[in-house]
């Protein structure tokens, strides 16, 4: 009995210690500062984070796909663009915002595409693709930022609705989506099965193609409601907006215990991880500390995490 | 009997290695036709292309009457074809069950996936063919080399299909599943299922098969009933890659 509950308990393991490293963290930064464990830092936390939890998540997808997607950062980017750009050539913002989020889509499916077709690394596809979106992004904008959206864009990254604010709602409902999705759906189990066994899967007569273009259209979304959110939240759309963002994604997305040769997708994980590295930015700020400790402590635990989860990998197969 | 598989010429290199070259295998329903020959010689190259996992250079396949230049995986299926790889291809982080219905998950809607009938279908189906797997929530990874290849056949054996491939089924078993695979293998053919059937035990292959084809170098060497044969002359013409 105790054995079998360890044995389902132990792909939650890397789960479980973040968590206990986030709690040891909380803990930490509240007996070092007062500011730190109060309702407005923690709204604070949540909001400044729910736009990377969006990334990590649609990542979360792709990597459990045993890929990996280098162009998101671009992809928030070009798309939030696309927004403010279809809104200065007076285009009704909703209008800008649905063909904005298509864009992001498309820009997901098309590595996907190129990914599952040329069969070249997921790493070299999109590297290139990352190239691609970031350069046409300086090429419409010319470098120079769309800036002075209307309200009604801004709305989606700073107003509220009942206290909670929109990227914290979106946030939300796409964690709440992407669990039974994955874990009980046809096509979030042949997204994990690619990773899982690409050839299995094929070898069944499964379409592998359509699941890893589905899996890379899935983050092109997520990077796109990024982009809408951080452009809202910038009142400003400029191609360098998502530079680090794709790289901040799959860390949290590999400390989150989903494994680089896919087959698994740990999104609470991801979670964790997100709000993981948000309370130690946080901290270390609320304790004036340099950013560049910051960036010294982001990774300090991708390293940790990574050793951790090869060990976790080496017992398990 | 009527012949439902019928291979000519087939032929297939990779880079500068020929696998088969000009190959000629056929089937009939209702009988048991075992594929035989040293390692190397072409036949899980053969059954790949069969079932549709590799694409022919060359050469004509024939199911059911209706000529084929090559197959997809999806076609082999449409045309009733079902093959257990000698590699097994299962997906190691999946569990039992997963792998069991894998491409074939039953469903409650029309994405939701019904778990709780591929634990108890899977749990049966274990135990249709004696096969001692404790948990079907294991992830295929922590099973031993005789349950995977258990996880693998009750893939194959789920569903009769009219022509069933199995590529050495019992390799990694013990003598009990052995025996409960081979018998269930031999009522495949009682069903008129046409079984292709490729081992390096020769003692199988006598005790079940109705036919031999022996293949060495990517060819058909020869094709002959067990009956008119025995284990030590089939084993000699295979050392001998066909010349005796």
């Amino acid at each position: 009995m105790r054995g079998n509950l360890r044995r389902r308990l132990r792909p939650f393991y890397p789960q479980l210690l973040l968590a206990a490293v986030f709690l040891l963290f909380v803990i930490t930064l509240s007996f070092l500062s007062d500011h730190f464990l109060t309702w407005k830092n923690i709204k604070n936390i949540a909001e400044a984070n729910s736009f990377r939890l969006l990334l990590a998540l649609g990542m979360t997808v792709v990597m459990s796909s045993a890929a990996i997607d280098l162009s998101a950062g671009s992809i928030v980017s070009l798309s939030g663009i696309i927004m403010a750009g279809l809104i200065g050539v007076g285009w009704d913002v909703s209008l800008a915002i649905v063909i904005g989020l298509i864009g992001g889509i498309v820009m997901g499916a098309l590595n996907g595409y190129v990914i599952a077709k040329s069969r070249l690394s997921p790493f070299i596809v999109t590297l290139a693709f990352m190239s691609i979106y970031r350069g046409l992004s300086l090429i419409v904008t010319e470098g120079i930022p769309i800036t002075k959206l209307p309200a009604a864009f801004r709305f989606w990254g700073r107003s509220y609705i009942d206290k909670l604010n929109p990227p914290l709602i979106i946030a939300a409902v796409v964690f709440l989506f992407l669990i039974p999705f994955m874990s009980r759906t046809k096509p979030g189990q042949y997204i994990l099965a690619s990773g899982g066994s690409e050839e299995a899967l094929r070898r069944q007569g499964v379409n592998t193609s359509f699941y890893r273009v589905l899996a890379h259209a899935m983050l092109g979304l997520t990077a796109a409601i990024t982009g809408l959110i951080v452009t809202a939240r910038l009142n400003s759309a400029e191609a360098n907006a998502g530079i680090g963002m794709d790289i901040d994604a799959i860390t949290a997305v590999i400390m989150g215990g989903t494994p680089l040769s896919g087959g698994r997708a740990h999104l609470v994980g991801s979670l964790i991880a997100v709000l993981l590295l948000g309370t130690i930015r946080n901290g270390l700020t609320i304790l004036s500390v340099s950013s560049y400790y910051q960036q010294f402590f982001s990774g300090v635990l991708l390293l940790v995490s990574v050793l951790l989860a090869k060990r976790r990998e080496q017992t398990f197969i | 009997m009527a012949v439902v598989v019928d291979m000519h010429g087939i032929k297939k290199s990779f880079g500068h290695v020929t696998a088969l070259d000009g190959m000629d295998f056929s089937v009939r329903a209702g009988e048991i036709t075992a594929l035989v020959g040293d390692n190397g010689c072409g036949k899980t190259t053969l059954m790949k292309i069969l079932g549709g996992v590799l694409q022919p250079d060359a050469g004509e396949i024939v199911i059911g009457g209706k000529s084929f230049a090559s197959l997809s995986v999806h076609q082999a299926k449409e045309l009733g074809v079902t093959v257990m790889f000698q590699d097994l291809a299962l997906d190691p982080t999946r569990d039992t069950a997963g792998n069991v219905f894998l491409g074939r998950e039953p469903l409650k809607a029309r994405f939701w996936l019904d778990k709780r009938r591929m634990r108890e279908d899977a749990r049966a189906l274990l135990e249709r063919f004696s096969i001692k797997i404790d948990d079907v929530e294991t992830p295929v990874a922590y099973l031993s080399g005789g349950q995977r290849q258990s996880v693998a056949l009750a893939r194959a054996l789920q569903h009769k299909t009219p022509i069933m491939v199995f590529d050495e089924p019992t390799s990694a078993m013990g003598v009990a599943e052995t025996a409960k695979i081979l018998g269930e293998i031999r009522r495949l053919k009682d069903d008129g299922i046409a079984v292709i059937l490729i081992s390096h035990n020769l003692f199988h292959v006598f005790d079940l098969a109705d036919r031999v084809t022996v293949m060495a170098l990517g060819r058909q060497v020869a094709t002959f009933d067990t009956k008119e044969s025995s284990p030590e002359a089939l084993h000699q013409l295979i050392v001998a890659g066909g010349v005796v």
